[in-house]
Order: structure tokens, then sequence, then C-alpha cells
């Protein structure tokens, strides 16, 4: 049985998807055999920021509907082992997404693989409810400003009652918090919400701490999972998050600013 | 007040934005979660306590607060009114 795991946050651009990957790409690394879903139907982005965008042929929607089968829908990650992407449709057909649909696939998926990641799409819809609704635990991105706290506050209610184990009464679905977009200078000037801050609004554990860098840019220009740029602050940011999600104890890193000297103030800005 | 505010400026750079957002914050999420939490037929009772005022006295929506709180074995469910324009009562 594979476990299923929802990437969430209610407000848009947080960097839900590029977390999707990240994740998924990082649980494969750790050898285990993981499948990501793009839910965002009409909005396929996955694949772009995977890199298989060209490899496409069939879809999430087609699945369901039977035009084709999981084995012709699925990409094989070409640059790491144990990886595999489902994309979403591009269909502006809402409903395409069938409760009973998704839960045929993910049962399928589940017969063969450990992780299923699934990426949400924004909003509260119909997208982002059935992401949610099958999953045995959820991590909601979140980027320290007031409309993405806010709205994960939000989400967090819905993850605690409105899916399949909290209906069945098993409880609130368990949740952890991402922090991405994270500036240690501005956090240190007093602009931006701190990691302590966020936490205690929202009362939920911290995942890991993702600070902003251009190497997220960077990756997803170049169709790569950041989570592979091993020299980037961020790509070991992610590691560390990944590592935490499978049980390891590790340390928060880039949360403080790190001391420039005079040419690094000078040169660096 | 605006001398007040470029004094301030000059004076603590590092008292930023981020203390209003957070308190900001943890206001408006205390309220939505209170909301959440609790039965169905609270906006519903609601909507008609204000309906039965307004027989009376005209109040906004914001007129009517309500929130319910556990204590120990009991539940509170407080009730807050308030008349902002006493004058036009009766």
């Amino acid at each position: 049985m594979a476990r299923i795991v929802v990437i969430t946050s209610g407000k848009g651009g947080v960097g839900k998807t590029t977390t999707s990957a990240a994740v998924a790409t990082g649980l494969a690394l750790e050898g285990h055999k993981t499948a990501v879903i793009d839910f965002d139907v009409g909005l396929r982005n996955l694949d772009l920021i995977m890199g298989c965008e060209r490899r496409v042929v069939y879809d999430f929607v087609n699945v369901i509907n039977g035009d084709a089968n999981l084995r012709q829908a699925l990409i094989k990650d070409k640059r790491t082992d144990n990886l595999f992407i489902l994309p979403a449709s591009q269909t502006r057909d809402k409903d395409a997404l069938t409760e009973e649909g998704v839960e045929k696939v993910l049962d399928e998926l589940s017969q063969e693989f450990d992780y299923i990641v699934c990426d949400s799409p924004a909003g509260i819809e119909r997208g982002a409810m059935m992401a949610a609704y099958f999953a045995d635990e959820a991590i909601v991105v979140t980027n320290p400003e007031v409309s993405s706290v806010r709205d994960s506050d939000r989400m967090l209610g819905i993850l605690s009652s409105k899916t399949r184990k909290a209906e069945r009464g098993e409880g609130p679905l368990p949740a952890k918090l991402l922090l991405t977009r994270y500036s240690p200078e501005r956090v240190e000037r007093g602009e931006m919400l701190s990691v302590d801050d966020v936490t205690e609004i929202l009362s939920i554990d911290m995942l890991g701490v993702i600070p902003e860098s251009q190497s997220v840019l960077n990756a997803s220009n170049a169709g790569m999972p950041v989570i592979l740029d091993e020299e980037s602050d961020a790509g070991q940011a992610y590691r560390d998050a990944v590592a935490r999600f499978l049980g390891e104890d590790r340390p928060h890193r880039f949360l403080t600013t790190q001391k420039k000297g005079l040419f690094g103030r000078l040169f660096r800005g | 007040m605006a001398m007040k505010g470029i004094f301030n400026y000059f004076r603590s750079p590092r008292q930023g934005s981020a203390k209003v957002a957070k308190e900001r914050l943890q206001v408006i999420v205390a309220r939505e979660r209170s909301h959440r939490s609790g039965p169905d037929y609270l906006p519903a009772l609601h909507r008609e306590l204000l309906e039965v005022i307004r027989k009376y006295v005209q109040v906004g929506d914001e007129a009517v607060q309500m929130s319910l709180e556990n204590q120990g074995d009991c539940e509170i469910l407080e009730v807050n009114i308030t008349l902002s324009e006493p004058e036009r009562q009766g």
C-alpha cells in the first residue's frame, strides 16, 4: 500500500508544484518508488517543472475515463529512478475528476508504489478537494505573508474535517508546514513574518523552511526539480525536508543571514 | 502624527511591518477558527437574532458577536449585542 501525500496551500503561487516536484524526486532518490500526480485540471504545469512536457501522451482524466491505462499515461522520469509523473488534463471540464475515478486511479497506483504525491491546484474547489480527500498526510506550503498564512489556516481546517480520513472518524489529516520563499534578511529587518511567528499563528509542526533563492527559478527554467541542484540552499533545504518527512531528525538551516564581509557586501548587494 | 511617524522611522528601523502582520493574523485566524469549529446552527442563529433585534433597533451585521467556548464539561455561548446609535432606539 502506498502512502498518499497531498501538497496543498489554498493560495496560488506559493510553490506547491515546485514542492511536489522536489518532494517526489527526494522520495525517489531515497529509494522509494514514487508517483507524482498533477491535480490541476485545465492548468497543467507539473510536467514543465519536471521537464517532461514533450513526453505527455495521455493524462489523468484519460485514465479516469478509460481512454488509456495507467501504464500508458505514467511518464518515467529520465533523471531519477523510481519516479513517475501523471500529468493533468488540459480539459476545461471542471467535473472531469470524479471521486470514484480518482479513488480507482489511486488504488491502482497503491498496488505498485510506495508514495503517491498529489500536487493540488490552488483554491478550495473540486480539484483541491480531490487532491486532499484520499490523502494519508498533508504538506501545507506557505509563504511568510498574510494572505498565504490565512489561506493555509483555512486549508488546515478543511484537511481536518473534509477528508476521507476525517469522515471515517479517524481524526484530522496529519499536516506539516513547509515555509517557502523565506528571506532571513527581511525577517531580521522586521519586514517579514519569522518561522516562529508562522508556527505560532498556525500551531503546526514545521517540516522545512526553503529560502528565497534564484536557484528555484533557474531550476524551473531548466525543467529540473530544484532538489537536484545540490549546490543550492533551496535544494539542500528540500533534501532536509524530505529526510524529516521520512522520520530523520535534522536541524533547520538557512534561517539566519550569513554575515557578509565588506567585499561580499560591495559586490553581492 | 506625521512628525511622530518620521521620528519613529529614524529611531527604530527594526520595528518593521512583520509585527503588525502577526497581530492582524492572530486576530483574523482566531475569529475564523471559532466560526469553523462552531456548530452548524450558529450562522442561522446569528441571522435570526439580527432579524429580531432589527424589529426594534437598526443595527449593522457586526452588532451581534457570538463566541462559543468550552469550559470544563459545559459549553458557553456568549452573545454580545452592540447598539452603536442609542438615540435611535424605540
